[in-house]
């Protein structure tokens, strides 16, 4: 006879709730809505619990090794050395630059360009411990935690994060760029950074955001950013993760899109062993563009995932997914798209496509497309894709002249390029096409794929 | 300069080239004429190194060397060209960058200085100019998105930059209108040299109303069933290729 196999339960909460006892026994000097906010998120967590391959949300990805690690929250800044954070990827770009080492804001390493008026740019406690109000109005209000238990831990055990507000009708001519470098060697160190990115009506900003470290260590990066949109704000979001190998990398973002806005949201990913991104869009009035833009690049036994859904809550919006993976040997792509319109949203256009391209057989893509659909008036279309470099492209390149190898490479960098050239920050989008190139370049298999 | 004997080749255990045989000497135009099916594009390809094909028997001496054992891009280096009968779309793969590493690729080879941006630059323009391009084309990336006449433009811009030794045109006049086959037809001409030669492949007498051959050989079921000189070509237009293949019934 068979057994029915119980699988391990990761729903032990319990060093997670001692730690945050701990934690909040400390945090006197928070304001008290604060205090509120976190014993929320940490309800929640203890409710939930870490996901497990039933969720079907989570079908593709397991992060049991993340529910084993030990938890070690780094809820102290780094004393003694800071890291030099100018080799890092996006550092020199002109931009206000915030660092954050081990998820606390580093002030001495950053720097902020002088700003239009009612602008900030500012460290996430800087802010709570001064004035909370603008915090207090939008933190916690725009991410779900119901279904997602890494929001709800961060929410419970968050110390610093940034915190961005650009005020109607203003433009920041440069790109804001958050860098958080992990510098923790220890397995299980974990970061918890939480961002709130405010972009009022008419307004404009950049925001690079990447992902680093100086350590190869297991830890692991647990991340929040809410985004709030207002009318005709034309906002542009570049995310590069590209964390240690060894690392985990969870993160939310959360947009809540306001009418006649222009969003565009690139994530980059070619760091980290497990890597998802949950993306949540709503798009709240009318006549919104928004461009959910992705590249992943995995080797070895990494695992990129992302998961987004996009929900179009009213009429005449346009929404488009582009996601591009490539992937060597044993590694895994994983996209879940998810478009739900409801039955106002009618004239809504929405696109979405994943194409993964496989550099090993050993590699797999896993697609799930999702439209739930409930107006009648719409256009909605999906496509994914999983396959190797065209045989043709590569025999018309050889045919004049093009070495085998060089070939397969200016195909592989042109599926990038589909994903990268969409980026409008110029120096970002030169910055990661160099990036794509190197690490291309650097990769043996290349040679020999078919 | 070409010397194909005896070929014989196939896909997938079916034979498709039954004995091709052909001399090409440097200075010389040739035409191969046949109808659909005949193997014209397998000549092609078999050529250019296209892989998939299966040679069964047979030799074909590029420069006194075996040809067949060449990868396509030493191929390419050394000479030879082929103007595709569907060029390829490559999305993403912008033309300056590609024809400029296909051109400093070859020039390596040659033990010739590789150009820079610049120099490779008012050499393309030079030659855009003697196809009638537009110079926006460059900006593009590989045929993406370009009609089927700018493709077929593109093919014989290609081959003036590179300027290839032997060049083989595979159906070169297919979906061009009157006034782009005479672009495209002038433009071959201007790059006949003493010292190269051209393979035309094509079903009508049209192109080689522009492109005068020295030779016109007829492939009909995989051999060359027929050559002579460019009045061939009119004999061809006039009767058919049914001609050709009662002809062949007859002497079968
Ligand atoms: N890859 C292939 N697999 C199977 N059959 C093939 C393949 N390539 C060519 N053939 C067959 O071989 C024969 C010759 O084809 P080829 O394309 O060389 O003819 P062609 O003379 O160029 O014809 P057309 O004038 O129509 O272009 C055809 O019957 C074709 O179907």
């Amino acid at each position: 006879m068979q057994t029915t196999m119980i699988p391990e339960q990761i729903k032990q909460a319990d060093p997670y709730l001692a730690a945050f006892e701990r934690f909040a026994s400390n945090g006197a000097e928070e304001p008290q809505w604060i205090g509120q906010l976190r014993k929320s998120g940490m309800a929640r967590f203890s409710e939930i619990g870490f996901p497990t391959l039933r969720d079907e949300d989570w079908r593709f990805t397991n992060v049991a090794p993340i529910a084993r690690l030990p938890f070690r929250p780094l809820l102290q800044p780094v004393r003694g050395d800071l890291p030099d954070p100018t080799g890092f990827n996006f550092a020199k770009i002109e931009s206000s630059r915030l660092v954050f080492v081990n998820g606390h804001f580093a002030p001495e390493l950053s720097r902020v360009l002088p700003l239009p008026k009612g602008a900030q740019i500012t460290g996430m406690a800087n802010a709570l411990a001064n004035d909370g109000a603008l915090a207090q109005k939008h933190l916690g209000r725009h991410v779900r935690l119901e279904q997602n238990a890494f929001a709800a831990l961060n929410t419970a055990f968050f110390t610093d994060g940034a915190l961005v507000f650009i005020p109607a009708g203003v433009e920041v001519p440069q790109p804001v760029h958050l860098l958080y470098i992990t510098t923790a060697t220890e397995t299980g160190a974990t970061a918890h950074p939480r961002n709130l990115i405010v972009a009022e009506r008419d307004s404009r900003v950049t925001i690079l955001e990447s992902y680093v470290s100086t350590v190869h260590g297991a830890y692991f990066t647990n991340a929040v950013t809410e985004f709030v949109i207002g009318e005709h704000a034309t906002v542009e979001h570049c995310k590069f993760q590209d964390e240690s190998p060894a690392a985990y990398h969870i993160a939310a973002l959360q947009m809540s899109l306001g009418k006649n806005c222009d969003f565009i949201s690139h994530s980059i990913a070619t760091g980290a062993k497990l890597s998802r991104n949950n993306i949540n869009t709503v798009l709240g009035g009318e006549h919104i563009e928004c461009v959910l833009n992705g590249l992943y690049l995995t080797k070895d036994d990494q695992l990129a995932d992302h998961h987004m859904i996009v929900e179009h809550a009213k009429p005449h919006c346009n929404s488009h997914e582009y996601y591009n993976g490539i992937l060597d040997d044993r590694s895994r792509g994983v996209f879940h798209g998810r478009i739900l319109v409801r039955p106002i949203a009618q004239k809504t256009d929405a696109k979405q496509t994943n194409k993964n391209l496989l550099l090993a057989d050993t590699a797999t893509a896993n697609a799930k497309p999702q439209l739930e659909i409930y107006a009648d008036d719409v256009k909605c279309t999906h496509g994914a894709t999983v396959g190797q470099l065209n045989k043709d492209s590569i025999f018309y390149l050889r045919a004049r002249g093009i070495d085998a190898e060089t070939a397969r490479r200016m195909l592989i960098h042109a599926f990038a390029g589909e994903i990268i050239d969409r980026i409008r920050c110029e120096p970002a989008r030169e910055e990661l096409d160099r990036v794509f190139w190197d690490r291309l370049e650097e990769n043996p298999h290349v040679a020999d794929v078919k | 300069m070409l010397e194909i004997k005896n070929l014989c080749a196939g896909v997938e255990g079916r034979e498709i080239l039954k004995g091709v045989d052909l001399t090409i000497t440097a200075g010389e135009v040739h035409a191969v004429m046949g109808p659909n099916g005949s193997g014209k594009s397998t000549l092609a390809a078999i050529l250019a190194g296209r892989e998939g094909y299966e040679v069964t028997q047979g030799q074909v001496l590029y420069n006194g060397v075996d040809l067949l054992e060449m990868d396509p891009e030493e191929r390419a280096r050394e000479g030879l060209f082929l103007a595709f009968q569907y060029p390829v779309e490559i999305p993403g793969v912008n033309s300056t960058y590609f024809l400029k590493a296909a051109l400093n690729a070859i020039r390596k080879h040659r033990g010739e200085p590789e150009l820079d941006a610049l120099e490779f630059l008012s050499l393309v323009k030079e030659k855009m100019k003697l196809l009638e391009l537009r110079e926006d084309f460059l900006k593009r990336p590989v045929n993406a998105g370009f009609s089927g006449g700018e493709k077929k433009r593109n093919e014989i811009f290609q081959m003036a930059v590179l300027e290839p030794k032997l060049a083989i045109l595979d159906e070169t006049d297919s979906g061009l209108d009157i006034d782009a086959l005479r672009v495209v037809a002038e433009g071959v001409n201007r790059l006949k040299r003493p010292d190269n030669a051209q393979l035309v492949i094509t079903h009508y007498q049209r192109l080689l109303n522009y492109i005068i051959p020295d030779f016109v050989h007829v492939l009909f079921d995989g051999r060359i069933v027929r050559s002579g000189g460019k009045e061939l070509a009119l004999e061809l237009e006039e009767k058919g290729y049914d001609w050709i293949a009662k002809h062949e019934a007859v002497t079968a």
